[in-house]
């Protein structure tokens, strides 16, 4: 019977290699190495070897080590052997084997939004690199630092149309921060010093190093620079004093201010800053479903989330408003409506970003601050404790009442006596039940917009989903990269029968590594979200989007090695909740299904074109 | 309003820097008019001038990108302040009999040098702003011209005015 993992054979064929120096032909040169992967025609080639400090796979791996990575999740294949083969001999971090390459760049991801730290992803040439864009492009989007190593073909044979070979380079350079194609050794450490440096200060962003083969034998001397200068590549870290001094003047000045803070709060870690402004001003806050937990949500003074799914009160104060501050937030069409519609009220904005580029781009702004948030922020509130003017107490508090009529409208209401689990009250318990202290990730869907309206998060970095990209099937490698990066904490994913089924396999890395994560499924037997658009705006007709012959998701989950529950009751949610995170279970991967109503759909909602205070309330249907 | 604007950067000298930028034109659908590429006295340093058209709105976000592609280390909008834009042309013309003398008095009125010369045909080189190119492929009866080729704009700010890093 299959099962066991052969012995490893421990035996160094390159060392005799290792010693001599000289030109040998490229075929000679690849049987010595044990390189028999290589694309024909190139057995009359000559390479020089000469072997020094260490090759570019020892490289790779030790500038890895260098930055204090605690994982590399990766999988092999030709074009990274040598790399997989210097992971073999070290124990500095530990590598994860997922079962997809896309999995592998989503719990990088994750692993980089729950602890600020660049996350990491090894992945072969070719198909390798392919399966890893839409991890990359995720990435991407909601600007998370991740460096992608990713093998090449050896450069002789790059665009040649050799086994394995895609234009890497080519094929990322929209949905990356920067890529780097190491065409000679002798770059390799500085290009990953750059790498790490380029992914994680500024805006953040994934970058991807690629590495063909014969770069991986190559030797070189080896020294890791402490830094690099690159002259084309210096963000803005601290703001204009004069715009910030304009900006402080303006918000006192504001009879209806509104602050509007989104994921930059939470990649700048300027949480604290952000608190201690908003509370010393007294204003109303909101955050992007990017920004949750970037300003407490359990706090009166924050109206929930705003946009498409927002709540009432937050979008109509964000309409509303005379003053609005928007901290490391984009305006993104999912957030502001219509732009004209939007624009129809009267008010002066001040815009906090540390790339310019998000400045002015849909919506004009009156002042402009480019720099690091948690700078600006702690400027800022320097610049207001030493101001003689205060906040204008009776606007501020007729404003507040304003707000607290919007806010009576309880817009999240929903039915609690159904006979039919609903899904806002799983989100609920789950909320309960894990004392509002799990780290929870999700899927993309009318799950998450629950998990995102009914988790209330106190706390940046908690909340792990994919906004910009929008990427079904990034649950649960998240919840991995999570759950690894902090061993004994809660890790939820919340996530959808159809999402959950995209990255599935990695119920099997969940096995192999014990990642105890817990799999809430809101089982709706449909793309909820894609039969909600068909409801309101098709005609009810659901083209595809009920998820027919579901597998038994407990037996699989059991096939893995895993718990699987199935839930049908309401009363039975709290339970089932319970069970999981228990001190018995705490140790286990456990899967639940929890059966929720079909029709359920998500309230309030901003129609595409429609302006923000045009919502769509539960009640109105 | 969309207005014609004339942008200069310098970036590293770098395999792949040309395709980030003109990548990014056509992800974010900006125009390119024209796009000339060269390196500078510095070998590391490439020094590249493109023409595009836009509104206030999209030229303000035309260099912020610009500014943020990692290559790239200077930008300016020679458009907003005095400059010289010059570009070079090539055109093969169908020259016989009495056209020859008509041709040679519009290239001269063009300044323009005829570079190569057959039998039946001149190969006149010209430079100047877009504008006087176009020009001169207006004065010539289209029956003439048997081919034509334009490197694109390339230009440079007057006086102190300077892209240097
Ligand atoms: C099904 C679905 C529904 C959605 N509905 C909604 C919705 O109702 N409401 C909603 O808000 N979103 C919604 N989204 C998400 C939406 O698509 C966007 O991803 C999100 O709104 C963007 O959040 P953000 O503006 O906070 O920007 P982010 O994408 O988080 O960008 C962060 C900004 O901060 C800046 N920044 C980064 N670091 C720093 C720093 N250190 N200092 C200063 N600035 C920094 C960046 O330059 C950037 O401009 C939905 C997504 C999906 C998939
Ligand atoms: C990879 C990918 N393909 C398609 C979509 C479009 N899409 C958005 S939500 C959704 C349905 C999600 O269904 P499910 O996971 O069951 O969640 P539910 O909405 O039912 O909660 C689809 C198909 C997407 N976001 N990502
Ligand atoms: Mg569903």
């Amino acid at each position: 019977m299959a099962g066991e993992c052969l012995p490893a054979r421990r035996e160094n064929r390159e060392i005799k290699v290792r010693k001599s120096a000289g030109w040998l032909p490229w075929h000679d040169f690849l049987t010595v190495t044990g390189q028999n992967d290589y694309p024909h025609g190139f057995t009359n080639e000559l390479i020089f070897y000469q072997f020094m400090e260490a090759t570019g796979a020892e490289i790779v791996v030790r500038c890895l080590a260098e930055e204090g990575v605690e994982f590399v999740f990766g999988y092999p294949g030709g074009a990274v052997l040598n790399i997989y083969d210097e992971i073999f001999k070290q124990n500095k971090f530990k590598h994860v084997l997922v079962r997809h390459e896309q999995a592998a760049v989503h719990a990088a991801d994750a692993y980089a939004r729950s602890t600020g730290r660049v996350g990491v992803a090894l992945v072969t040439s070719g198909p390798g690199v392919t399966n890893a864009v839409t991890g990359i492009a995720t990435a991407y989007m909601d600007s998370i630092p991740i460096v992608v190593v990713t093998g090449q073909v050896p450069t002789p044979a790059i665009g040649l149309d050799a086994f394995q070979e895609v234009d890497t380079v080519g094929i990322t350079r929209p949905c990356v921060k920067h890529n780097f194609l190491v065409k000679d050794v002798k770059d390799l450490a500085a290009t990953m010093k750059k790498a790490f440096i380029i992914a994680a200060t500024g805006r953040p962003g994934p970058v991807v190093v690629d590495v063909p083969k014969d770069v991986t034998y190559h030797t070189t001397d080896f020294e890791y620079p402490a830094t690099v200068e690159m002259r084309s590549y210096s963000p803005v870290v601290k703001g204009h004093s004069g715009q910030m001094k304009r900006a402080v003047q303006m918000l006192l000045e504001a009879k209806r201010p509104m602050i509007y803070a989104g994921g930059g709060v939470v990649l700048g870690d300027a949480s604290e800053q952000l608190a201690e402004l908003t509370r010393l001003l007294g204003f109303p806050i909101t955050n992007t479903l990017m920004g949750l937990g970037g300003y407490p949500a359990t706090d009166r003074q924050n109206l929930g989330m705003l946009g498409m799914h927002g709540t009432y009160e937050a979008n109509m104060a964000m309409q509303h408003s005379d003053v609005l501050l928007a901290v490391g937030a984009r305006f993104d069409d999912r957030v502001i409506g219509n732009p004209a519609h939007f624009a129809r009220e009267q008010r002066r904005i001040i815009h906090i970003d540390v790339d310019p580029s998000s400045i002015s781009k849909r919506v004009k702004v009156d002042v402009p601050i480019v720099g690091d948030v948690k700078n600006v922020l702690t400027d800022m509130l320097a610049l207001l404790k030493q101001a003689k003017e205060k906040p204008d107490v009776a606007a501020l508090n007729a404003w507040w009442t304003q707000i607290e009529l919007w806010r009576s409208k309880n817009c999240l209401k929903y039915n609690r006596n159904s006979p039919i689990i609903k899904p806002q009250y799983v989100v609920e318990k789950l909320w309960e039940v894990t004392k509002g202290d799990a780290y929870v990730t999700s899927d993309v869907g009318q799950h998450q917009m629950w998990a995102a309206q009914y988790y209330k998060f106190d706390k940046p970095r908690r909340w792990i989903n994919s906004g910009g990209l929008g990427t079904m099937g990034v649950g649960l490698p998240y919840a991995m990269g999570v759950q690894l990066a902090f061993p004994d904490a809660q890790v939820a994913c919340i996530t959808g029968e159809s999402s959950i089924q995209m990255n599935i396999q990695e119920l099997s890395t969940c096995k192999q590594y014990r990642i105890p994560v817990k799999v809430v499924t809101l089982n709706n037997r449909y793309m909820g979200m894609v039969r909600q658009w068909q409801e309101f705006f098709y005609g009810s007709r659901y083209a595809e989007s009920y998820m027919e012959s579901l597998p038994d998701f407990v037996k699989l989950a059991e096939a893995y090695g895993h718990v699987g529950m199935r839930i049908d009751k309401p009363e039975d949610v709290e339970a089932a909740l319970k069970e999981a995170f228990s001190p018995a279970l705490k140790e286990r991967m456990v899967f639940m299904d929890f059966q929720t109503d079909q029709t359920e759909n998500v309230f309030p909602m901003v129609e595409g074109g429609k302006g923000l205070s045009e919502m769509i309330l539960a009640e109105e249907l | 309003m969309s207005r014609r604007h004339i942008i200069s950067l310098l970036m590293e000298n770098e395999a792949g820097a040309l395709s980030r930028v003109a990548g990014l034109f056509s992800a974010r659908a900006y125009n390119i008019e024209s796009l000339t590429v060269a390196p500078t006295e510095d070998a590391t340093l490439s020094r590249m001038t493109i023409v595009t058209v836009g509104s206030e709105d999209i030229i303000e976000q035309i260099t912020k990108q610009l500014n943020k592609l990692v290559d790239v280390i200077k930008v300016m909008d020679l458009t907003e302040g005095s400059h010289i834009e010059r570009e070079l042309m090539l055109v093969k013309l169908r020259a016989m009999g009495a056209d020859r003398e008509e041709i040679k008095r519009t290239a001269d009125i063009f300044r323009g040098n005829i570079i190569d010369v057959t039998e039946s045909t001149y190969t006149i080189e010209l430079t100047g702003a877009g504008s006087k190119l176009d020009a001169f492929l207006e004065a010539i009866d289209s029956a003439f011209i048997l081919e034509t080729v334009r490197t694109g704009a390339s230009g440079i700010g007057r006086g102190e005015r300077s892209l240097k890093i």
